[in-house]
């Protein structure tokens, strides 16, 4: 049995996923978030895989995105995500 | 990105539970020490399942994977137990742009990992070799026993002109063991970090258990959250 703090991952473990969705490596980029404000790059948000994937913050623990893939197609919540700084390099 | 083809070049056995492939991917566009890569898997029927696995070579020296095995996992049972020479995967990579050490800032340089966690840890220690840095790096790794010690002999052979290895094992030690013999907590690291004063970089990779606990007694021993870079991976692979 898996408990409950072994689920958790960061947002590492996305990277593949979001470079696939966004074309660009996130993992890196830093990101608001729209509860309380705290700017940390993708790689230190907290990250949930199951049916679908939540990230949280991980200072408020608010929910910043939510991704869930199916039947070939890709839904992508990102109301809880202030802002997002990507890099031009 | 598109997935690659990646055919198994050679494989060799760590542990029993764990085994290192070599990977031939012609069209690699090469990656910097700690990325990792997915690898997937497509079934007779069509079922296809994914998995992210650290990159264990130093960058330009080929695309090489160690793989733990979890036993009710969808793709690590294959990569170590069935997986040989020849065999054809598909690999997405390389990913990430965070968890990453080039070899050129001569900061020290702490590495902290838990079990398989040494992997993307081996390749910066690869890469500063590789590149004949000089930056001081420590690298702290806990283990179960000492038969679970992964590249044991060529990390501790990269020992000396500024790289120190330092173990833990945690479940059994040897006779004469003179590492440590517990698990990683604030006074063990107290004894082996570098001190806060020296603005270290911190890697560190493990079970999301392993990683919360490094990252916290490093915070006690006065290490600012932005020098502490940590990768936790998953019991699901």
């Amino acid at each position: 049995m898996i408990g409950t703090s072994e689920l958790r991952l960061d947002g590492n473990a996305i990277g593949g996923l979001l470079l696939e969705l966004f074309g660009a490596e996130l993992t890196a980029a830093p990101c608001v978030c729209g509860s309380c404000g705290a700017r940390e790059e993708m790689a230190r948000l907290d990250v949930y895989l199951g049916a679908g994937i939540v990230v949280r913050c991980r200072h408020c623990e608010g929910v910043m995105l939510r991704i869930v893939q199916g039947h070939g197609q890709t839904w992508l919540d990102l109301s809880g995500v202030g802002s997002l700084e990507l890099s031009s390099q | 990105m598109t997935w690659l083809a990646a055919d198994v070049a050679a494989s060799r056995e760590e542990t029993p539970r764990v085994r290192t492939l070599e990977l031939d991917v012609p069209d690699w566009p090469g990656h910097r020490a700690g990325q990792h890569l997915d690898v997937r898997l497509t079934a007779e029927d069509g079922y296809q399942a994914e998995r992210s696995y650290s990159i264990a070579s130093a960058p330009g020296d080929g695309v090489t994977l160690t793989v733990e095995r979890l036993d009710d996992g969808e793709v690590s049972p294959y990569l170590v137990d069935e997986a040989r020479e020849g065999d054809r995967v598909e690999v997405r990579g390389p990913i990430g742009g965070y968890f990453v050490w080039d070899g050129d800032e001569p900061e020290p340089v702490l590495l902290v990992g838990g079990g398989s966690g040494v992997v993307p840890l081996a390749a910066m220690a690869r890469q500063r070799a590789r590149v004949g840095s000089t930056a001081p790096m420590k690298l702290l790794r806990s283990s179960r026993t000492i038969e679970e010690v992964i590249y044991r002999e060529e990390l501790d052979a990269l020992a000396g002109g500024g790289f120190e290895v330092v173990h833990t094992l945690t479940r059994s030690q040897p006779p004469g063991w003179t590492g440590y013999s517990r698990r990683i907590d604030r006074e063990l690291l107290a004894e082996v970090a570098w001190p806060a004063s020296e603005s270290p970089r911190v890697y560190v990779c493990g079970s999301t258990r392993f990683v919360d606990a490094a990252a916290d007694g490093l915070l006690q021993a006065g290490y600012d959250a932005r020098w502490i870079r940590t990768e936790r991976f998953g019991a699901t692979g």
